[in-house]
């Protein structure tokens, strides 16, 4: 995917991502050959160099000096203050951290922030940047598709995600479609009615 | 002096309270834009991790402190544990590491090394045999009450059966921990994810030893509690602990595993149960010995609540707690109410099963041993129209099957208190006529901040607009921790008291300056009113205050009618279950709760609706599995521990059960009480699919099939 987008505003390239990985390498290997013993070999993790990472977040480009491994999640909500999207799993089962990767609904921890460069990353809080008013997100009030509301950030995103690839769907199609998150508080019911009610209407 | 009458209005005259209210605080949930103890983010803050026992019984042996303290980006290691501490469950805590990246405070806990030192654990919470030879058992008391051996020779019906519902979490979430910060004076800012705002400064100040007057808790939104967030917890003063030490802000939340193995859980109960009716299915006879777990302490759900609501004359219980190496128990939404259920209405199914009655029936003909048979009664009349019982029961196992689908009806029913407590506000009417209140009080998702605005609307005869709530801060007067089902009752009391008080205060305002009697005035439609003759407006009336807002505190709870306590609730289901595969699908869900006054009645559904799903849950497929051989929680995952999603819920139905005779009780909490007869519901219906029963929740495919076997064999 990236060779078809070379020249990505980031700038990031695979070559670029291929001499970090080889820097990570020369890293580890300077760390074993201080100490003999396997076991330091399997303790002492040294990271991987810290790099110049550009993301464009909510129509803004954003430049980062992060490692390699630094995970998305955790560069939005830490990093960027973009606190909308909640780390609940860590194992991406849950959903509560969905944002849109060029407009596809996307668990942010699934992704490493270096692998989304070039990428078009939207989250929550650009539903409702500039004051604009949120269709979703005003189902999801009116339909009281909520309690906690940890899970319901990540809910509006998958929601609104899958009503733009789906606007007519079915009750069973949105049941499936919003398969992929979890709410403990038990809120499905006002989710399935919102997204049962915009279907209909061909609201989102 | 004008001094009005403390009550509420008949429900027709309400305009707000009893309505369908939008969340006043539901668009910030939806866009991100409320801000939870784990989205603090502060300059500078450091994000801590924590290192756990791997084991479910172990000595610390050895661990590298100084190793971890020279990891780049680390700054703060806190030790939980000490070498030669035992530590006495998996996910016990070793120690803490806080950097400035995640990445490397997991560097750090990778380079403590810590080593353990196994030693012997026990985990089995179901074999009660097992415990007793491994002596891992506490006697947990024993009843008796009548002549049992007469009333089992009387009965026309004895019937003898093993239940049992397994531990489940709590699984906020948000999880567990806190945004710590020191100013430069000293005092501690705690960004807390707790259902207790008012209640947690002493135990963040006992341990720091500094006062409680320095410490700040704020708590602006919960992403869930269920019980088990009512405490600072050790966590929470090493985040405080390293924030001092580091001199920057300090982030601990418990990653989820840890979550689930520390962070709180339901004890587990299975019972061996003895059964006596009459020929109508009454029970005359009651026999049981039940058995569980809630970790180290050895206690399983207590004996005096069991059986469940109905209180037979002949009764017989004994209950045995097992000591495990696990982690230790929290409160559970309803605490011991669903497993007491779930052991209670499973053997009353089963009398009805055994005489070959309709459980309807059997039912009703114990409903004189409850304590609200009338509620119960018409509840369940309600509820089996919704369901249409009438066409779809049929004789246990006697209903056909479709491709191996079979299908049944089953119901439970509940009790719970619900009452208020100890709680305080401030109330605010400003000179331009916008009012806010104040309360240390925080919303776990019960809509708070909706049912205080909705209460002083409706009180002040203004908007929901124009009612400011402030919420989620220590420094406001201190208001309950939100558990039991307690903080609508005590929110909504507290602050219709205030505000009643405040507006016989305006009134007196508005009397001296009309030169008319105050005692006759009312105030609805941001008007004030004498009769049906408009006064002056609520804001020209306001104005009167001129520069000094009227502040007035209101307290809970008071014997004025307010509030009260206790609630029924019975729930019918309706299920499919495929005895090829072993796989239950819940078709339809109905549930039929009265709590009193009602005062917002769209955040109480959701209240219903969310417990149903939570029942499914416990139900069908959530428990947390322990390997003896290793003591390990050995799913404490969101991928391996199995909650519902969207698509495994089946219909839903929700009545509020609100006659005049419900409404004049004034308000009673809702939180728990739906959650309790979900499991029990659900698993009759399967038995009434099946005829035969599936003797434990969560009633997964293997147990399905395991007991469809047990009944061939």
């Amino acid at each position: 995917m990236q060779d078809q987008s070379p020249q990505s505003r980031s700038g990031y390239s695979r070559r670029d991502f291929l001499k970090g990985t080889a820097a990570a390498t020369a890293a580890s290997a300077a760390v074993l050959s201080e100490h003999e013993s396997a076991e330091a070999a399997t303790t002492k993790v040294a990271s991987a160099q810290i790099q110049e990472i550009t993301l464009s977040v909510n129509g803004k480009e954003h430049v980062l000096q992060l490692e390699p491994r630094a995970n998305l999640l955790d560069v939005l909500r830490n990093d960027l203050n973009l606190t909308g999207c909640k780390e609940v799993c860590e194992t991406t089962n849950c959903g509560a951290c969905t944002v849109m990767i060029d407009g596809k609904a996307t668990y942010a921890c699934s992704r490493l922030a270096i692998e989304c460069q070039g990428k078009k990353i939207a989250t929550v809080e650009s539903l409702t940047a500039n004051g604009q008013q949120d269709k979703v997100a005003e189902g999801f009030l009116k339909n009281d598709a909520m309690q906690c509301g940890y899970c319901t950030p990540g809910f509006v995103m998958a929601t609104k995600a899958f009503l733009q690839q789906h606007p007519k769907a079915s009750l069973e199609e949105i049941q499936k479609g919003l398969g992929g998150n979890i709410c403990r508080c038990g809120t499905y019911h006002g989710i399935t009615q919102c997204a049962v009610a915009m279907a209909q209407k061909g609201e989102a | 002096m004008v001094d009005l009458k403390v009550g509420w209005n008949k429900p027709e005259e309400n305009s707000l309270i009893g309505t369908a209210m939008l969340r006043i605080d539901g668009y910030e949930k939806a866009t991100g834009a409320a801000k939870y103890a784990s989205d603090a983010n502060t300059a500078g803050t450091l994000y801590a991790k924590v290192l756990t026992c791997p084991h479910g019984l172990a000595k610390l042996a050895s661990i590298k402190v100084q190793d971890a303290e020279k990891v780049p980006g680390v700054e703060a290691v806190h030790l939980f544990a000490n070498v030669g501490d035992e530590l006495k469950w998996e996910g016990a805590l070793v120690a803490a590491v806080a950097a400035t990246r995640p990445e490397y405070a997991d560097d750090g806990l990778r380079a403590l090394q810590a080593m353990f030192e196994p030693l012997e654990h026990f985990v089995d919470e179901a074999d009660l045999d097992g415990a007793v030879k491994a002596n891992r058992t506490k006697d947990n008391g024993e009843k008796t009450k009548g002549d049992l051996a007469a009333a089992f020779a009387a009965a026309k019906v004895v019937h003898e059966g093993e239940y049992g519902v397994s531990t489940i979490t709590h699984m906020c979430l948000e999880p567990h921990g806190s945004h710590c910060e020191w100013t430069k004076d000293g005092n501690l800012v705690a960004n807390l994810s707790t259902q207790n705002v008012s209640g947690t400064a002493g135990q963040f100040a006992g341990p720091l030893e500094i006062e409680a007057s320095k410490v700040s808790i704020i708590c602006n939104y919960i992403g869930g509690g269920f019980g088990s967030k009512f405490a600072a917890d050790e966590w929470g003063v090493a985040a405080a602990r390293m924030a001092k030490q580091t001199g920057k802000p300090v982030r601990l939340m418990l990653d989820r595993a840890t979550e689930m193995k520390i962070g709180g859980n339901r004890p587990s109960a299975f019972a061996k149960i003895k059964v006596g009716a009459d020929a109508d299915g009454k029970i005359i006879a009651w026999e049981s010995h039940h058995w569980g777990t809630d970790g180290l302490t050895g206690n399983t759900v207590p004996i005096k609540d069991l059986p469940y609501v109905f209180q037979p004359e002949n009764v017989q219980h004994k209950a045995t707690g097992i000591i495990t190496n696990c982690g230790p128990k929290r409160a559970w939404r309803a605490p011991n109410h669903p497993q007491l259920c779930a052991l209670t209405d499973t053997a009353m199914d089963d009398i009805a099963r055994k005489l070959g009655k309709n459980s309807y029936d059997v039912f009703l003909a114990n409903l004189s041993q409850t304590p609200r048979q009338d509620v119960y009664r018409a509840e369940m009349e309600i509820a089996a129209r919704m369901i249409d019982w009438k066409a779809k029961w049929h004789p246990h196992g006697k209903g056909g099957a479709n491709n191996g689908v079979v299908r049944g009806v089953g119901m439970a029913l509940h009790t719970w208190p619900g009452v208020a407590v100890a709680a305080s506000c401030k109330v605010k009417v400003n000179p331009d006529g916008s009012v806010e209140s104040f309360a240390g009080s925080q919303d776990i998702g019960t809509g708070t901040r909706t049912v205080i605005a909705t209460v002083l609307a409706e009180t002040f005869g203004v908007e929901i607009a124009d009612v400011r709530v402030h919420i989620g801060n220590n420094s406001y007067p201190y208001s309950n921790p939100s558990g039991g089902s307690t903080t609508v009752g005590s929110v909504s009391g507290a602050n219709r008291r205030a505000g009643i008080a405040a507006l016989g205060q305006l009134f007196d305002k508005v009397a001296e300056k009309y030169k008319i009697d105050g005692s006759k005035l009312s105030a609805k439609k941001k008007t004030i009113w004498l009769g049906d003759k408009a006064v002056c407006s609520w804001k020209e009336a306001t104005a009167l205050l001129g520069i000094k807002p009227l502040e007035v505190q209101g307290e809970s709870p008071a014997d004025d009618g307010l509030t009260s306590s206790g609630v029924g609730g019975v729930q019918m289901a309706d299920v499919s279950v495929d005895t090829e595969t072993g796989k239950i699908r819940v078709n339809q869900l109905v549930a039929v709760q009265d709590c009193g006054l009602v005062i917002c009645l769209e955040t109480a559904k959701s209240q219903v609706y969310g417990a149903l799903i939570m029942g499914i849950a416990y139900a069908l497929s959530e428990e947390r599995i322990m390997d003896n051989t290793t003591g390990r929680f050995i799913n404490a995952d969101l991928q391996n521990y199995k909650l519902p999603r969207i698509g495994d819920i089946g219909e839903l139905m929700v009545e509020m059960y609100r006659p005049e005779s419900e409404t004049s009780r004034g308000v009673i909490g809702l939180g728990e009480p739906p959650v309790i007869s979900t499991g029990a519901a659900i698993s009759n219906a399967v038995c009434n699919a099946l005829g035969v029963r599936v003797s434990q929740l969560p009633m997964i495919p293997k147990r399905v099939l395991d007991a469809l076997e047990g009944a061939r064999a």
